[in-house]
């Protein structure tokens, strides 16, 4: 009795937090379904007539370029971080290469490295070959920023695969593919989708290699936003309307993948 | 080290293995395209900012640029604007993982208990963390700090101008509300592989829920705590979006962190030479803090190997 009344007060306690902690992301979306006058209004108003004028208005603004350019780096680079990190990370666990432990401690300390301590070169080098406000310079960035977490989570994910089976396997004579087919990917592929929506999310909200490579042709969904930072006059409910619009798919990303998030932003240290 | 040396008898013998060296470099084939990528994109910038940082290089003047060993080293290092850019880092890097890891251990303590609808909390805690960050930043900025129409004078009355009065706390606070539910799950995990038999003997020896948990509980934490840590550091010192969009680095230069006085130095000063200068200290400064972060997260590995 005396336990399930505090697991109640507790567990009340709980939902007040989440409340709380979420309730940004409801007036966000609620805005953005408000007139221009209703959302700059003091006292806040809570009763208005919803309206999607405010994402129409987004779009007329044409922000459907930019969601394609971040859908483009997204999806290109995550394939690509998928396919560099998951042959790696077998050769870093299932058949561990000589000293794999410098390697893998030479892909995590790459993500240590600031991005700022190497945004000049690479500026430099984009403009030398003609490549700035490009979305495949975007896309090979985006892949060596998600490759260490890649190749340490999935490395996590492949050392599930029990030793037994996989010798088993070969002493039965299944050649190479037949044993990533038809033992490994079974195991492996609930990790692989979470790594890859990791990196998914992670390339999308990239804001600051973005912000000086692109420009109009190659600009990323954040890069719609910049023109929100000093507005003035009547604009909230339209930024609210396009931060709703460009943070949901990552949202949807996030929830699906919550069971594995952790996992992904330890780098596969936690499980 | 090992030589093929062709024998006589090896087509005799059945080729069972392959020799130690070709079995080395087929080992070694799957993991080279992923470090050659890493090498080459990661590690050559990093030598020609070296270069970079050697020059007197600004952009908008034009002519050659001089070789001037350490000049730019000693501008940095003697520059106040950089030096405040520090302390700006540290303040706002440590302001922002201190009390989210605060709060992250609470929300997580709650959520460790069992009741009704946990699994729909937990999906709201973590919300925050999955909002594109710039956008946040903007949420916050002009509809939750606004002095005429932002949400909390909007609630609470009054016509505080919140960014401009208390800058590097409404930076804080926006990284706080991000980074909460980082926290939140890295100390859930921990407090759930805690081994509840234990747990429970204690509680029939007569342990109360404060000893249990200053006890048992707290040094179980530690590596996940100090991991929460170090890897909220590693991801909060390079904070750009939040600066760049909420105060522009001010008011002057309240809340100039390094990558923005950087970037500032970078495309606003064009002062190349003096903004590698500037990235080198910055990368030497990460390395110190990289390697606490990678002796924490090798103990968690070898715990992993031990199991």
């Amino acid at each position: 009795m005396n336990k399930r009344l505090s697991n109640t007060i507790w567990g009340t306690v709980a939902w007040i937090a989440g409340i709380i902690f979420v309730f940004p992301v409801i007036w966000m979306v609620l805005t953005s379904f408000k007139q221009e006058q209703d959302a700059a209004s003091n006292p806040p108003s809570w009763v208005f007539t919803p309206t999607l004028h405010q994402y129409a208005q987004v779009f007329d603004r044409n922000i459907t370029p930019f969601l394609l350019n971040s859908l483009m780096a997204s999806i290109f680079s995550t394939l690509l971080v998928i396919l560099l990190a998951t042959p790696a990370a077998y050769a870093l666990s299932i058949r561990p290469v000589a000293k794999w432990t410098d390697s893998l401690f030479f892909f995590i300390s790459t993500k240590m490295m600031p991005a700022v301590a190497a945004l000049l070169p690479i500026y430099l080098l984009a403009k030398h070959l003609g490549m700035l406000d490009n979305i495949w310079t975007m896309v090979i960035l985006y892949t060596s920023m998600n490759l260490p977490l890649a190749v340490w989570m999935m490395r996590s994910f492949l050392l599930e695969v029990p030793r037994e089976v996989l010798e088993a396997g070969e002493v039965d004579g299944a050649s190479l593919p037949t044993s990533i087919r038809k033992i490994i990917m079974p195991i492996v592929s609930p990790g692989l989708a979470a790594t890859a929506l990791i990196c998914f999310i992670f390339a999308w909200n990239e804001f600051f290699l973005a912000v000086n490579l692109t420009a109009t042709a190659a600009g990323t969904a954040p890069i719609f936003l910049v023109g929100f930072i000093s507005s003035e006059g009547l604009f909230l409910a339209r930024l609210c309307a396009a931060a709703t619009l460009v943070s949901l798919p990552v949202l949807i990303a996030g929830w699906v993948a919550q069971n594995k998030l952790v996992r992904g932003l330890s780098m596969g240290a936690v499980k | 080290m090992t030589t093929t040396v062709t024998r006589p008898d090896v087509r005799i013998q059945p080729p069972v293995r392959p020799t130690p060296r070709k079995e080395r470099w087929i080992r070694r084939a799957p993991l080279l395209p992923a470090l050659i990528f890493a090498i080459l994109i990661t590690q050559i910038p990093f030598l020609y900012t070296l270069y970079l940082s050697t020059l007197h290089w600004n952009a908008l003047k034009p002519g050659n640029h001089p070789f001037v060993g350490l000049d730019n080293y000693v501008t940095v290092l003697t520059d106040d604007r950089l030096r405040a850019a520090l302390v700006n880092t540290v303040i706002l890097t440590a302001g922002a993982v201190i009390f989210s890891m605060i709060l992250g251990l609470v929300l997580a303590l709650l959520l460790d208990r069992s009741f009704i609808g946990r699994p729909v909390v937990r999906t709201l805690l973590i919300t925050p963390f999955l909002v594109m960050p710039i956008a946040a930043a903007l949420l916050w900025k002009h509809a939750i700090f606004n002095p005429a129409y932002g949400l909390i004078n909007g609630i609470f009355g009054g016509s505080t101008d919140w960014i401009s009065s208390y800058p590097k706390a409404a930076v804080i606070t926006t990284l706080v509300w991000q980074w909460t539910p980082f926290m939140m799950l890295i100390l859930l995990a921990g407090l759930q592989s805690q081994s509840s038999e234990v747990l429970e003997a204690a509680r029939v020896d007569g342990a109360n829920a404060w000893q249990i948990f200053r006890r048992m509980t707290l040094p179980h934490l530690r590596q996940y705590l100090e991991l929460g840590g170090l890897l909220g550091s590693i991801y909060l010192v390079n904070t750009f979006d939040a600066i760049f969009s909420i105060t522009q680095g001010g008011p002057g230069t309240a809340t100039t962190n390094l990558p923005y006085e950087i970037y500032l130095t970078t495309f606003r000063k064009f002062e190349y030479g003096e903004a590698s200068a500037a990235g080198v200290v910055v990368v030497i400064l990460t390395i110190i803090v990289a390697t606490f972060a990678l002796r924490v997260i090798s103990s968690l590995f070898r715990m992993e190997e031990g199991r």
